[in-house]
């Protein structure tokens, strides 16, 4: 009798082993790789994605643009994530870029300050040191104090290589967090700092870069030049898995567009 | 019967050597992992090159990672706090010990105790918000964030510590050494610097090593006055200390880099493990009797 019920709790076992296995198969899993700075975006895509379909993975692995690009081309995930365009020896090595959505980088000042406008070149001039003082641009008699984030941080990379300043800024302070910097610059009136358009504050002021305030829509329609696209790279001629297509489609759908935007970025669609 | 009871000693006994060994296994385990994943980086690094080189640029395109400045830093902004620090808390552990009525002992006891409990991320909030802002203010300078705000958030921080540690050296004075000290005609505030300070003397050395460590550990604070920027210190630069330097890199790091910040971390805990050296030998001394 032992023996029979012990044979009969096997098979049932095996079965449900087998069942679970079914189960995982008709979820499917998606794994996505690359840009640190897309963390905040596509992990809320990610959440939302897997609370609508039960049973679906959804993996992210914050590597950065680069290794991400890679990991596509090598077939190691199944969308690569990418904080900037793809370059043209990329697309031609057979990847496609479809953009998800787009970062604008807002400059802030002090509200108490008189500067409200600066170019491109102008901002890059003065986080690299050539001019370190607000009368230069226009502001009054006071040192420029830099505020920035921390070696690796996104909107750093993002800043530095939209202005073309890698490497190459005079921090005065390296603040871990966006909401430090803010912080900072609302205290001093002589400093200036970068951080995530969607996390700016009364606080503090939002620069126009060469006459373009920043906004949602001046960074849609590219007006506002420090901005990035966040970018889905995918390989071209190859199909998706049945649940990364689902996955994709959801994303770029008009449904994500909420998501996004409440993650700090401006939807593509 | 009389076996069972011997039985239930045993286990007993058995189960506070493991609870004892949790720590000591905690210990163990910290220790060696930050050996095993300091060591790479400092070996490609190199010891040199690592521990006296005066530019950190980690994620540069050319790479340089010396972390002189983060050593200089924690020992200057050590030193400032003890500098401002002990003789505050030595003032008020004698005033405390020795002068106080009972009724301004209570009330002061408990600030100390008070301030000892303010998590480290309200001191920096305070710093950040308060501090920074007067200094820059104060001092006509750019900008308030810079060693001199990290050590003064350090010295308040300290305070508790030396100032509990040197209350209990000084109350453990015999009685007898100060009533033959005031027989003999000393006043009370010479008896309280010439003979009961002298009798406490290793008691309040160890408290100013507990300061130095606690400050030479903080992270938090320091991270939201200091500014963060790993340059040589001075005392109106934004600096990193070596606490700060792992701290705000961890998160995104990567490849050598984050070896890099584990061996910071271990460089870090070779000077706590100094600190806590000198500590032992101060108690040591201490019990031994002066």
């Amino acid at each position: 009798m032992k023996k029979i019920i012990s044979l009969l709790l096997i098979a049932v076992m095996a079965v449900a082993i087998f069942a679970g296995c079914d189960a995982l198969n008709s979820g499917g899993t998606v794994s996505t790789d690359g840009s640190t700075s897309m963390e905040k975006v596509i992990g809320a895509l990610g959440e939302s994605f897997m609370a609508k379909n039960k049973n679906v993975t959804f993996t992210y692995n914050p590597t950065g643009s680069g290794s991400g690009i890679k990991a596509v081309l090598e077939g190691r995930c199944d969308i690569g994530l990418s904080s900037r365009g793809l370059k043209d020896e990329e697309k031609s090595s057979g990847l496609t870029e479809t953009i998800l959505a787009y970062d604008g980088i807002a400059i802030i000042v002090n509200p108490n300050n008189p500067v409200s406008d600066l170019s491109v070149e102008q901002i890059a001039s003065i986080y690299t040191g050539k001019i370190t003082n607000w009368k230069e641009v226009g502001g009054k008699d006071a040192q420029i104090v830099l505020i920035g984030r921390e070696a690796g941080s996104g909107t750093r990379d993002g800043f530095e290589s939209i202005t073309d300043t890698k490497d190459a800024c005079k921090y005065r302070q390296e603040l871990t967090s966006t909401g430090d910097v803010i912080t900072t610059v609302s205290q001093n009136p002589d400093s200036i700092g970068y951080a995530s358009l969607a996390s700016v504050k009364d606080t503090v002021k939002a620069l126009q870069v060469g006459g373009v305030s920043p906004s949602e829509s001046t960074v849609k329609d590219g007006s506002y030049v420090i901005q990035r696209p966040f970018v889905l790279v995918t390989k071209s001629g190859k199909a998706l898995s049945k649940t990364a297509q689902k996955f994709f489609d959801y994303i770029t759908s008009a449904d994500a567009v909420s998501i996004i935007s409440s993650a700090g970025a401006v939807a593509a669609k | 019967m009389k076996s069972k009871k011997k039985t239930f000693e045993t286990v007993v006994h058995g189960i506070f050597l493991i609870l004892g060994l949790v720590t000591v296994g905690c210990v163990l385990l910290i220790t060696v992992y930050l050996i095993v994943s300091g060591i790479p980086a400092i070996r490609e690094i190199g010891l040199i090159k690592f521990l006296f080189g005066t530019k950190w640029a980690s994620t540069a395109a050319e790479p340089s990672y010396g972390i002189l400045p983060f050593i200089l830093t924690s020992i200057y902004g050590t030193a400032g706090a003890i500098v401002i620090g002990v003789p505050i808390g030595f003032m008020t552990a004698v005033y405390l010990a020795k002068i106080a009525p009972p009724k301004i002992k209570t009330v002061m006891e408990s600030a100390v105790s008070l301030l000892a409990g303010i998590p480290s991320v309200v001191y920096g909030l305070v710093g950040m918000l308060v501090l920074v802002p007067a200094i820059r203010n104060l001092f006509r300078v750019p900008d308030g964030s810079s060693l001199l705000a990290a050590i003064v958030v350090l010295a308040v921080m300290i305070l508790p510590s030396i100032i509990n540690v040197s209350v209990t050296a000084l109350e453990a004075v015999p009685k007898e050494y100060e009533d033959a000290s005031l027989t003999l005609g000393a006043t009370p505030l010479e008896t309280y610097f010439r003979v009961s300070v002298p009798a406490a003397k290793s008691g309040i050395a160890a408290a100013v090593v507990l300061g130095v460590g606690r400050a030479i550990g903080e992270a938090m604070a320091v991270m939201m006055v200091s500014g963060n920027v790993a340059n040589m210190p001075s005392l109106f630069q934004s600096v990193r200390f070596l606490t700060t330097a792992v701290a705000s890199e961890m998160s995104y790091s990567s490849g050598l880099q984050r070896q890099a910040l584990f061996s910071i971390a271990l460089v870090l805990y070779l000077f706590i493990m100094m600190i806590n050296a000198m500590l032992n030998f101060f108690l040591k001394r201490n019990k031994e009797g002066r």
